[in-house]
Protein backbone atom coordinates (compact mmCIF):
# COMPACT_ATOMS: atom_id res chain seq x y z
CA UNK A 1 0.00 0.00 0.00
CA UNK A 2 1.31 3.19 -0.73
CA UNK A 3 1.96 5.58 2.15
CA UNK A 4 0.02 8.67 1.81
CA UNK A 5 1.35 10.02 5.06
CA UNK A 6 4.10 12.93 4.93
CA UNK A 7 5.96 13.00 7.70
CA UNK A 8 7.52 16.73 8.41
CA UNK A 9 10.21 17.85 10.87
CA UNK A 10 9.99 21.32 11.44
CA UNK A 11 8.95 21.10 15.28
CA UNK A 12 11.85 18.86 16.91
CA UNK A 13 14.09 19.73 14.34
CA UNK A 14 17.12 21.50 16.26
CA UNK A 15 18.09 24.85 14.85
CA UNK A 16 20.22 27.56 16.07
CA UNK A 17 17.44 29.94 17.83
CA UNK A 18 19.26 32.73 18.86
CA UNK A 19 20.30 33.53 15.27
CA UNK A 20 17.21 33.36 14.26
CA UNK A 21 15.89 35.34 16.68
CA UNK A 22 19.09 38.04 16.14
CA UNK A 23 17.66 37.93 12.63
CA UNK A 24 14.11 38.38 13.52
CA UNK A 25 15.00 41.37 15.92
CA UNK A 26 16.62 43.46 13.05
CA UNK A 27 13.05 43.19 11.27
CA UNK A 28 10.16 45.10 12.03
CA UNK A 29 7.13 43.71 14.25
CA UNK A 30 5.39 44.61 11.42
CA UNK A 31 7.42 42.54 8.86
CA UNK A 32 7.73 39.51 11.68
CA UNK A 33 3.76 39.73 11.72
CA UNK A 34 3.34 40.07 7.97
CA UNK A 35 5.10 36.43 7.67
CA UNK A 36 3.32 34.64 10.40
CA UNK A 37 -0.50 36.07 8.71
CA UNK A 38 1.06 35.23 5.21
CA UNK A 39 2.40 31.73 6.26
CA UNK A 40 -1.43 30.49 7.29
CA UNK A 41 -0.54 29.80 10.51
CA UNK A 42 -3.61 28.80 12.70
CA UNK A 43 -3.28 28.13 16.73
CA UNK A 44 -2.12 24.54 17.15
CA UNK A 45 -4.55 24.27 20.14
CA UNK A 46 -7.87 23.54 18.86
CA UNK A 47 -9.67 26.33 17.76
CA UNK A 48 -7.43 27.47 14.96
CA UNK A 49 -7.30 31.26 15.11
CA UNK A 50 -4.74 32.55 12.84
CA UNK A 51 -1.93 32.91 14.47
CA UNK A 52 -0.65 35.99 12.80
CA UNK A 53 -4.11 38.21 13.45
CA UNK A 54 -3.51 37.65 17.23
CA UNK A 55 -0.52 38.94 17.14
CA UNK A 56 -1.61 41.65 15.03
CA UNK A 57 -4.32 42.82 16.83
CA UNK A 58 -2.52 42.21 20.36
CA UNK A 59 0.21 44.98 18.23
CA UNK A 60 -2.43 47.17 17.27
CA UNK A 61 -3.48 48.03 21.07
CA UNK A 62 -2.05 50.32 23.20
CA UNK A 63 -0.85 50.06 26.15
CA UNK A 64 2.38 50.50 28.74
CA UNK A 65 2.58 46.71 29.35
CA UNK A 66 1.52 43.94 27.25
CA UNK A 67 2.38 40.00 28.03
CA UNK A 68 3.23 36.89 25.67
CA UNK A 69 1.46 33.48 27.33
CA UNK A 70 2.80 29.97 26.66
CA UNK A 71 -0.13 27.93 27.15
CA UNK A 72 1.05 24.35 27.95
CA UNK A 73 -2.16 23.45 30.11
CA UNK A 74 -4.08 22.55 26.97
CA UNK A 75 -5.75 19.67 28.65
CA UNK A 76 -6.87 17.47 25.77
CA UNK A 77 -5.35 14.41 25.71
CA UNK A 78 -3.41 15.69 23.02
CA UNK A 79 -1.59 17.45 25.95
CA UNK A 80 1.24 15.39 25.67
CA UNK A 81 2.67 16.70 22.29
CA UNK A 82 3.21 20.11 23.80
CA UNK A 83 5.18 18.27 26.59
CA UNK A 84 7.49 16.13 24.32
CA UNK A 85 7.85 20.19 22.37
CA UNK A 86 8.51 21.17 25.59
CA UNK A 87 10.82 18.31 26.68
CA UNK A 88 13.05 17.75 23.21
CA UNK A 89 13.43 21.91 22.10
CA UNK A 90 12.11 23.78 25.10
CA UNK A 91 14.77 26.60 24.16
CA UNK A 92 13.07 26.66 20.61
CA UNK A 93 9.49 27.27 22.89
CA UNK A 94 11.23 30.17 24.80
CA UNK A 95 12.51 31.98 21.08
CA UNK A 96 8.57 31.54 20.13
CA UNK A 97 7.53 33.63 22.81
CA UNK A 98 10.42 36.25 22.56
CA UNK A 99 9.58 36.31 18.83
CA UNK A 100 5.67 37.41 19.62
CA UNK A 101 7.01 39.49 22.46
CA UNK A 102 8.92 41.56 19.63
CA UNK A 103 5.99 40.98 17.33
CA UNK A 104 3.60 42.75 19.44
CA UNK A 105 5.99 45.03 21.76
CA UNK A 106 5.42 43.02 24.83
CA UNK A 107 8.25 42.88 27.75
CA UNK A 108 7.36 39.94 29.46
CA UNK A 109 6.21 35.94 28.96
CA UNK A 110 4.70 33.38 30.84
CA UNK A 111 4.83 30.17 30.64
CA UNK A 112 1.64 28.71 31.94
CA UNK A 113 2.29 24.47 32.88
CA UNK A 114 -0.35 22.02 33.67
CA UNK A 115 0.06 20.52 36.97
CA UNK A 116 0.39 17.00 36.28
CA UNK A 117 3.44 18.41 34.44
CA UNK A 118 5.24 19.59 37.46
CA UNK A 119 8.17 17.83 36.67
CA UNK A 120 9.37 19.80 33.93
CA UNK A 121 9.52 23.18 36.42
CA UNK A 122 13.06 22.58 37.33
CA UNK A 123 14.42 21.96 33.82
CA UNK A 124 11.89 24.83 32.68
CA UNK A 125 13.55 26.78 35.11
CA UNK A 126 17.09 26.40 33.70
CA UNK A 127 16.21 26.55 30.48
CA UNK A 128 14.39 30.21 31.67
CA UNK A 129 17.20 31.31 33.51
CA UNK A 130 20.02 30.76 30.25
CA UNK A 131 17.28 32.55 28.23
CA UNK A 132 16.53 35.52 30.09
CA UNK A 133 20.15 35.88 30.77
CA UNK A 134 21.01 35.19 26.84
CA UNK A 135 18.06 38.25 26.16
CA UNK A 136 19.73 40.63 28.80
CA UNK A 137 23.42 40.16 26.36
CA UNK A 138 21.56 41.28 23.05
CA UNK A 139 20.04 44.09 25.04
CA UNK A 140 16.44 42.49 24.01
CA UNK A 141 14.43 43.67 26.92
CA UNK A 142 12.31 40.37 27.66
CA UNK A 143 12.02 38.57 30.63
CA UNK A 144 10.19 34.77 30.46
CA UNK A 145 8.54 33.48 33.53
CA UNK A 146 7.02 30.03 34.61
CA UNK A 147 3.76 29.46 36.48
CA UNK A 148 2.14 26.13 37.29
CA UNK A 149 -1.40 25.03 37.18
CA UNK A 150 -3.16 23.36 40.40
CA UNK A 151 -5.01 20.43 38.27
CA UNK A 152 -7.98 22.16 36.32
CA UNK A 153 -8.88 20.88 33.12
CA UNK A 154 -10.80 24.48 32.38
CA UNK A 155 -7.71 26.45 32.89
CA UNK A 156 -6.30 25.64 29.07
CA UNK A 157 -9.44 27.98 27.81
CA UNK A 158 -7.31 30.82 27.62
CA UNK A 159 -9.24 33.16 29.47
CA UNK A 160 -9.47 30.86 32.82
CA UNK A 161 -6.10 30.15 32.58
CA UNK A 162 -5.65 34.10 32.49
CA UNK A 163 -8.04 34.00 35.77
CA UNK A 164 -5.92 31.33 37.21
CA UNK A 165 -2.78 33.22 37.22
CA UNK A 166 -4.13 36.10 38.58
CA UNK A 167 -4.98 34.05 41.46
CA UNK A 168 -8.83 33.22 40.97
CA UNK A 169 -10.67 30.33 40.61
CA UNK A 170 -9.96 29.31 36.92
CA UNK A 171 -13.47 30.75 35.66
CA UNK A 172 -13.67 31.32 31.99
CA UNK A 173 -14.46 35.51 31.28
CA UNK A 174 -17.02 36.43 28.46
CA UNK A 175 -15.53 37.80 25.44
CA UNK A 176 -15.42 40.21 24.19
CA UNK A 177 -13.09 41.93 25.37
CA UNK A 178 -10.74 39.06 23.43
CA UNK A 179 -7.44 38.43 25.70
CA UNK A 180 -5.85 40.60 23.34
CA UNK A 181 -7.72 43.50 24.28
CA UNK A 182 -7.94 42.65 28.19
CA UNK A 183 -5.82 39.72 28.90
CA UNK A 184 -3.71 39.45 31.45
CA UNK A 185 -3.96 41.43 34.65
CA UNK A 186 -6.31 43.35 31.77
CA UNK A 187 -3.47 44.28 29.44
CA UNK A 188 -3.18 43.14 25.92
CA UNK A 189 -2.16 39.78 25.71
CA UNK A 190 -0.86 36.78 23.14
CA UNK A 191 -1.45 33.54 24.61
CA UNK A 192 -0.83 31.07 21.99
CA UNK A 193 -0.20 26.73 22.10
CA UNK A 194 3.03 25.56 22.82
CA UNK A 195 3.35 24.64 19.20
CA UNK A 196 1.68 27.47 17.64
CA UNK A 197 5.06 29.43 19.05
CA UNK A 198 7.47 26.83 17.63
CA UNK A 199 6.28 27.13 14.65
CA UNK A 200 6.21 30.66 14.29
CA UNK A 201 9.62 30.47 14.62
CA UNK A 202 10.09 28.19 12.10
CA UNK A 203 8.42 30.34 9.85
CA UNK A 204 10.68 33.41 10.77
CA UNK A 205 13.62 31.00 9.70
CA UNK A 206 12.72 29.57 6.36
CA UNK A 207 9.90 32.45 5.20
CA UNK A 208 6.17 31.79 4.93
CA UNK A 209 6.59 29.97 1.93
CA UNK A 210 8.08 26.87 3.01
CA UNK A 211 5.35 26.28 5.73
CA UNK A 212 2.19 27.86 3.32
CA UNK A 213 3.68 24.68 0.56
CA UNK A 214 2.79 22.42 3.28
CA UNK A 215 -1.07 21.32 4.00
CA UNK A 216 -3.83 22.65 2.05
CA UNK A 217 -5.49 25.74 1.27
CA UNK A 218 -7.37 26.03 5.27
CA UNK A 219 -5.18 24.24 6.67
CA UNK A 220 -1.63 25.33 6.05
CA UNK A 221 1.53 23.50 7.35
CA UNK A 222 2.37 20.46 9.32
CA UNK A 223 0.82 19.59 13.06
CA UNK A 224 2.25 17.47 16.36
CA UNK A 225 -0.25 14.29 16.13
CA UNK A 226 -0.63 12.56 19.76
CA UNK A 227 -1.60 9.44 18.66
CA UNK A 228 -3.56 7.00 21.36
CA UNK A 229 -6.01 3.95 21.81
CA UNK A 230 -5.85 1.04 19.95
CA UNK A 231 -3.01 1.23 17.44
CA UNK A 232 0.48 -0.29 17.55
CA UNK A 233 2.13 2.98 17.18
CA UNK A 234 1.13 5.56 19.86
CA UNK A 235 3.58 7.95 20.05
CA UNK A 236 4.05 11.67 18.70
CA UNK A 237 4.07 12.23 15.08
CA UNK A 238 4.56 15.89 13.02
CA UNK A 239 2.70 15.01 9.99
CA UNK A 240 1.53 17.31 7.18
CA UNK A 241 -2.29 18.37 7.68
CA UNK A 242 -4.89 17.36 5.40
CA UNK A 243 -4.58 13.51 4.87
CA UNK A 244 -7.68 11.62 4.89
CA UNK A 245 -8.62 9.23 7.80
CA UNK A 246 -8.72 6.46 5.98
CA UNK A 247 -4.73 7.04 4.94
CA UNK A 248 -4.47 7.93 8.54
CA UNK A 249 -6.03 4.55 9.65
CA UNK A 250 -4.02 2.54 7.45
CA UNK A 251 -0.73 3.89 8.86
CA UNK A 252 -1.66 4.10 12.45
CA UNK A 253 -4.73 1.26 13.06
CA UNK A 254 -4.30 -1.99 13.97
CA UNK A 255 -6.12 -3.64 11.19
CA UNK A 256 -9.77 -3.34 12.89
CA UNK A 257 -10.04 0.22 13.66
CA UNK A 258 -14.16 1.17 14.12
CA UNK A 259 -13.62 4.69 15.43
CA UNK A 260 -11.68 7.53 15.75
CA UNK A 261 -11.57 10.18 18.25
CA UNK A 262 -10.47 13.17 16.38
CA UNK A 263 -9.84 16.03 18.65
CA UNK A 264 -9.50 14.47 21.72
CA UNK A 265 -12.22 14.57 24.18
CA UNK A 266 -13.83 18.01 23.06
CA UNK A 267 -13.49 16.59 19.07
CA UNK A 268 -15.40 14.49 16.96
CA UNK A 269 -15.61 10.55 16.71
CA UNK A 270 -16.03 9.24 13.61
CA UNK A 271 -17.28 5.84 12.76
CA UNK A 272 -15.35 3.67 9.73
CA UNK A 273 -18.04 4.44 7.21
CA UNK A 274 -16.88 8.01 7.34
CA UNK A 275 -12.89 7.28 7.05
CA UNK A 276 -12.42 8.01 3.79
CA UNK A 277 -14.44 11.37 3.13
CA UNK A 278 -13.21 12.74 6.28
CA UNK A 279 -10.25 15.03 5.65
CA UNK A 280 -7.86 16.32 8.91
CA UNK A 281 -7.71 19.81 8.79
CA UNK A 282 -10.06 22.66 9.45
CA UNK A 283 -12.15 22.09 5.75
CA UNK A 284 -13.13 18.31 7.78
CA UNK A 285 -12.43 18.04 11.26
CA UNK A 286 -10.03 19.94 13.13
CA UNK A 287 -7.72 18.59 15.89
CA UNK A 288 -5.44 20.03 18.88
CA UNK A 289 -3.99 17.06 17.57
CA UNK A 290 -4.80 14.20 19.24
CA UNK A 291 -6.26 11.42 17.76
CA UNK A 292 -7.98 8.15 19.64
CA UNK A 293 -8.21 4.97 17.91
CA UNK A 294 -10.68 2.74 19.00
CA UNK A 295 -10.87 -0.92 17.72
CA UNK A 296 -13.87 -3.21 17.45
CA UNK A 297 -13.07 -4.76 20.65
CA UNK A 298 -14.34 -1.08 22.64
CA UNK A 299 -17.89 -0.38 23.86
CA UNK A 300 -18.54 2.91 22.35
CA UNK A 301 -21.25 3.52 25.29
CA UNK A 302 -18.23 2.95 27.51
CA UNK A 303 -16.21 5.65 25.95
CA UNK A 304 -19.19 8.08 25.70
CA UNK A 305 -19.33 7.60 29.30
CA UNK A 306 -15.88 7.97 30.58
CA UNK A 307 -15.88 11.44 28.25
CA UNK A 308 -18.95 12.46 29.77
CA UNK A 309 -17.87 11.70 33.23
CA UNK A 310 -14.37 13.91 32.75
CA UNK A 311 -16.32 16.69 31.77
CA UNK A 312 -19.31 16.69 34.29
CA UNK A 313 -16.03 16.40 37.25
CA UNK A 314 -13.89 19.25 34.94
CA UNK A 315 -17.00 21.63 34.37
CA UNK A 316 -16.01 24.70 35.84
CA UNK A 317 -19.75 24.84 37.52
CA UNK A 318 -20.27 28.52 36.57
CA UNK A 319 -22.67 28.82 33.86
CA UNK A 320 -25.59 26.40 34.15
CA UNK A 321 -25.93 24.68 30.42
CA UNK A 322 -22.47 23.08 30.96
CA UNK A 323 -22.49 22.47 34.84
CA UNK A 324 -26.07 20.90 34.60
CA UNK A 325 -25.82 19.55 31.22
CA UNK A 326 -22.90 17.32 31.64
CA UNK A 327 -24.58 16.00 34.99
CA UNK A 328 -27.95 15.44 32.49
CA UNK A 329 -25.88 13.75 29.66
CA UNK A 330 -24.28 11.80 31.42
CA UNK A 331 -27.52 10.75 33.89
CA UNK A 332 -29.29 10.63 30.60
CA UNK A 333 -27.57 7.76 29.18
CA UNK A 334 -27.37 5.56 31.80
CA UNK A 335 -30.93 5.64 32.13
CA UNK A 336 -31.26 4.45 28.74
CA UNK A 337 -29.04 1.87 28.97
CA UNK A 338 -31.01 0.51 32.32
CA UNK A 339 -33.86 0.36 30.42
CA UNK A 340 -35.42 3.27 32.57
CA UNK A 341 -35.84 5.83 29.47
CA UNK A 342 -36.77 4.91 26.04
CA UNK A 343 -34.07 5.09 23.32
CA UNK A 344 -35.81 8.05 21.55
CA UNK A 345 -34.37 9.91 25.04
CA UNK A 346 -31.28 10.06 23.18
CA UNK A 347 -32.93 12.75 20.75
CA UNK A 348 -33.57 14.99 23.74
CA UNK A 349 -30.21 14.43 25.47
CA UNK A 350 -29.01 15.61 21.52
CA UNK A 351 -30.94 18.55 21.74
CA UNK A 352 -29.95 19.48 25.07
CA UNK A 353 -25.85 19.11 23.80
CA UNK A 354 -27.05 21.16 20.95
CA UNK A 355 -28.10 24.04 23.82
CA UNK A 356 -25.09 23.80 25.56
CA UNK A 357 -23.22 24.36 22.47
CA UNK A 358 -25.19 27.37 22.27
CA UNK A 359 -25.23 28.80 25.41
CA UNK A 360 -22.39 27.63 27.32
CA UNK A 361 -19.99 30.27 27.97
CA UNK A 362 -16.63 28.73 26.75
CA UNK A 363 -15.17 25.81 24.66
CA UNK A 364 -15.54 23.24 27.54
CA UNK A 365 -19.87 23.58 27.43
CA UNK A 366 -19.98 24.54 23.90
CA UNK A 367 -17.62 21.20 22.50
CA UNK A 368 -19.39 18.70 24.75
CA UNK A 369 -21.88 18.52 22.02
CA UNK A 370 -19.32 17.36 19.53
CA UNK A 371 -18.09 13.60 21.00
CA UNK A 372 -21.88 13.23 21.90
CA UNK A 373 -23.56 13.96 18.95
CA UNK A 374 -21.08 12.34 17.12
CA UNK A 375 -21.34 9.06 19.17
CA UNK A 376 -24.76 8.58 19.39
CA UNK A 377 -25.64 9.28 15.90
CA UNK A 378 -22.49 6.69 14.83
CA UNK A 379 -23.13 4.24 17.15
CA UNK A 380 -26.47 4.43 18.87
CA UNK A 381 -27.15 0.38 18.89
CA UNK A 382 -24.41 0.45 21.59
CA UNK A 383 -25.70 3.26 23.65
CA UNK A 384 -28.65 1.43 24.00
CA UNK A 385 -28.22 -2.63 23.90
CA UNK B 1 3.76 32.96 65.52
CA UNK B 2 2.96 29.19 64.34
CA UNK B 3 5.04 27.55 62.21
CA UNK B 4 2.77 27.62 59.18
CA UNK B 5 1.97 31.35 60.03
CA UNK B 6 5.71 31.44 59.51
CA UNK B 7 5.87 29.99 56.55
CA UNK B 8 2.91 31.63 54.77
CA UNK B 9 4.75 35.09 56.00
CA UNK B 10 8.05 33.66 54.10
CA UNK B 11 6.50 32.72 51.14
CA UNK B 12 4.48 36.27 50.93
CA UNK B 13 7.70 37.28 50.98
CA UNK B 14 9.07 35.77 48.16
CA UNK B 15 6.24 35.63 46.11
CA UNK B 16 4.95 39.24 46.72
CA UNK B 17 1.55 40.15 48.35
CA UNK B 18 -0.75 40.59 45.58
CA UNK B 19 -3.21 38.64 44.36
CA UNK B 20 -1.74 37.06 41.83
CA UNK B 21 0.92 35.78 44.39
CA UNK B 22 -2.00 33.60 45.98
CA UNK B 23 -1.34 30.43 43.21
CA UNK B 24 2.56 30.17 44.30
CA UNK B 25 1.68 30.49 47.99
CA UNK B 26 -1.29 28.31 48.25
CA UNK B 27 1.27 25.78 46.17
CA UNK B 28 3.83 25.85 47.98
CA UNK B 29 2.18 25.40 51.05
CA UNK B 30 0.19 22.09 49.42
CA UNK B 31 3.65 21.10 48.71
CA UNK B 32 5.24 21.61 52.13
CA UNK B 33 2.33 20.01 54.36
CA UNK B 34 0.28 18.45 51.34
CA UNK B 35 -3.05 20.43 52.15
CA UNK B 36 -3.84 23.34 52.67
CA UNK B 37 -5.30 23.62 56.39
CA UNK B 38 -7.60 25.98 57.42
CA UNK B 39 -4.75 27.74 59.67
CA UNK B 40 -2.49 27.89 56.12
CA UNK B 41 -5.60 29.22 54.70
CA UNK B 42 -6.31 32.24 57.05
CA UNK B 43 -2.79 33.05 57.34
CA UNK B 44 -3.04 33.40 53.75
CA UNK B 45 -5.67 35.31 53.94
CA UNK B 46 -4.41 37.55 56.47
CA UNK B 47 -0.95 38.02 54.47
CA UNK B 48 -2.55 38.77 51.24
CA UNK B 49 -5.49 41.01 52.80
CA UNK B 50 -8.24 38.49 51.06
CA UNK B 51 -10.93 36.94 52.92
CA UNK B 52 -10.64 33.50 54.49
CA UNK B 53 -13.37 32.33 52.19
CA UNK B 54 -12.37 34.16 49.15
CA UNK B 55 -8.99 31.69 49.81
CA UNK B 56 -10.72 28.84 50.29
CA UNK B 57 -13.18 29.31 47.22
CA UNK B 58 -10.10 29.57 45.41
CA UNK B 59 -8.21 26.71 46.36
CA UNK B 60 -11.14 24.12 46.30
CA UNK B 61 -11.60 24.71 42.76
CA UNK B 62 -7.99 23.22 41.72
CA UNK B 63 -7.82 19.17 42.22
CA UNK B 64 -3.58 19.93 42.89
CA UNK B 65 -5.14 21.95 45.89
CA UNK B 66 -6.45 19.67 48.43
CA UNK B 67 -8.43 21.30 51.42
CA UNK B 68 -8.37 17.97 53.26
CA UNK B 69 -5.64 16.13 55.21
CA UNK B 70 -3.36 13.85 52.22
CA UNK B 71 -0.83 11.53 52.96
CA UNK B 72 2.78 12.46 52.46
CA UNK B 73 2.82 10.68 49.21
CA UNK B 74 0.34 11.19 46.69
CA UNK B 75 -0.76 8.71 44.05
CA UNK B 76 -2.69 9.51 41.43
CA UNK B 77 -3.86 7.31 38.87
CA UNK B 78 -4.87 8.42 35.58
CA UNK B 79 -8.30 7.23 34.62
CA UNK B 80 -9.04 9.32 31.23
CA UNK B 81 -10.05 6.91 28.22
CA UNK B 82 -6.97 5.72 27.26
CA UNK B 83 -5.62 4.48 30.66
CA UNK B 84 -8.71 3.38 30.72
CA UNK B 85 -8.51 0.80 28.06
CA UNK B 86 -4.83 -0.12 29.28
CA UNK B 87 -5.89 -1.16 31.75
CA UNK B 88 -6.01 1.50 35.01
CA UNK B 89 -8.48 -0.55 37.16
CA UNK B 90 -6.14 -3.09 38.19
CA UNK B 91 -3.58 -1.03 38.91
CA UNK B 92 -5.94 0.81 41.20
CA UNK B 93 -7.19 -2.46 42.53
CA UNK B 94 -3.74 -3.73 42.63
CA UNK B 95 -2.99 -0.86 45.03
CA UNK B 96 -6.12 -0.78 47.15
CA UNK B 97 -5.02 -4.20 48.15
CA UNK B 98 -1.76 -3.35 49.15
CA UNK B 99 -2.17 -0.11 50.89
CA UNK B 100 -5.62 -1.32 52.54
CA UNK B 101 -7.43 1.99 51.10
CA UNK B 102 -9.71 2.76 49.09
CA UNK B 103 -9.37 5.16 45.69
CA UNK B 104 -9.79 8.42 47.32
CA UNK B 105 -8.74 7.62 50.60
CA UNK B 106 -5.46 8.33 52.82
CA UNK B 107 -3.44 5.52 54.70
CA UNK B 108 -4.26 5.55 58.67
CA UNK B 109 -0.14 5.62 59.12
CA UNK B 110 -1.08 9.14 56.99
CA UNK B 111 1.97 7.62 54.38
CA UNK B 112 -0.08 8.02 51.17
CA UNK B 113 -3.23 8.62 49.83
CA UNK B 114 -4.94 7.18 46.51
CA UNK B 115 -6.25 9.57 44.08
CA UNK B 116 -8.14 9.16 40.77
CA UNK B 117 -6.77 11.78 37.87
CA UNK B 118 -8.25 13.63 34.99
CA UNK B 119 -5.78 12.63 32.44
CA UNK B 120 -2.09 12.79 33.30
CA UNK B 121 -1.50 13.70 29.89
CA UNK B 122 0.19 10.43 29.05
CA UNK B 123 -2.37 9.04 26.67
CA UNK B 124 0.11 7.35 24.25
CA UNK B 125 2.02 5.35 27.60
CA UNK B 126 -0.92 4.47 29.63
CA UNK B 127 -1.87 3.73 32.27
CA UNK B 128 0.08 6.43 34.08
CA UNK B 129 0.84 6.97 37.94
CA UNK B 130 1.84 9.70 39.34
CA UNK B 131 3.32 10.18 42.74
CA UNK B 132 3.73 13.57 44.11
CA UNK B 133 5.71 15.16 40.88
CA UNK B 134 6.85 12.24 39.41
CA UNK B 135 5.72 10.10 36.75
CA UNK B 136 5.05 6.83 35.76
CA UNK B 137 4.56 5.88 32.39
CA UNK B 138 2.98 2.42 30.86
CA UNK B 139 2.80 1.11 34.87
CA UNK B 140 1.76 -2.65 35.51
CA UNK B 141 0.46 -3.41 38.69
CA UNK B 142 3.82 -5.57 39.26
CA UNK B 143 5.72 -2.09 38.93
CA UNK B 144 3.11 0.03 40.89
CA UNK B 145 3.60 -2.45 43.79
CA UNK B 146 7.43 -2.37 43.55
CA UNK B 147 7.14 2.15 42.97
CA UNK B 148 5.10 1.97 46.12
CA UNK B 149 7.68 0.30 48.05
CA UNK B 150 10.21 2.29 47.20
CA UNK B 151 8.04 5.39 48.33
CA UNK B 152 7.33 3.43 51.57
CA UNK B 153 11.17 2.92 52.24
CA UNK B 154 11.81 6.32 52.20
CA UNK B 155 8.88 7.64 53.86
CA UNK B 156 9.25 7.66 57.74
Amino acid sequence: MENKIKKVDLIFEKVDQLAILDKSFKRSSDEIILDVIDSGLRGRGGAGFPTGLKWKFARNEESDQKYVICNADEGEPGTFKDREILTQVPEKVLAGMALCGKAIGATEGYIYLRAEYNFLLPMLHEKMREFNQQMKDRNFEFTVFVRSGSGAYVCGEETALMESMEGHRGEPRNKPPFPTQRGYLGKPTSINNVETLVFALMIANYGPQTFKELGTFDSRGSKVFSIAGDTPKAGIYELELGMSLEDFVNEFGDGDTKAVQVGGASGFCVARKHFKETLIGFEGIPTGGSMMLFNSSRSMYNILHDYLEFFEEESCGQCTPCRVGCQQLLKGIEAVKRGNKSPAYLETLQKLSDTMRIASKCGLGQSVGNPFNSIINNFREEIIY
Amino acid sequence: MTKIQEFVKEQADVYGRRRNSLMPILQAVVQKERFLSEEAMVAIATELDLSTADVFGTASFYTFLDTVPRGKNIIRICKTITCHMKGKDAIIETLEDMLKIKLGETTSDGKFSLLPANCLGWCHKGPVMLVNDEVYPEITPEKAVEVVHEYLKKTK
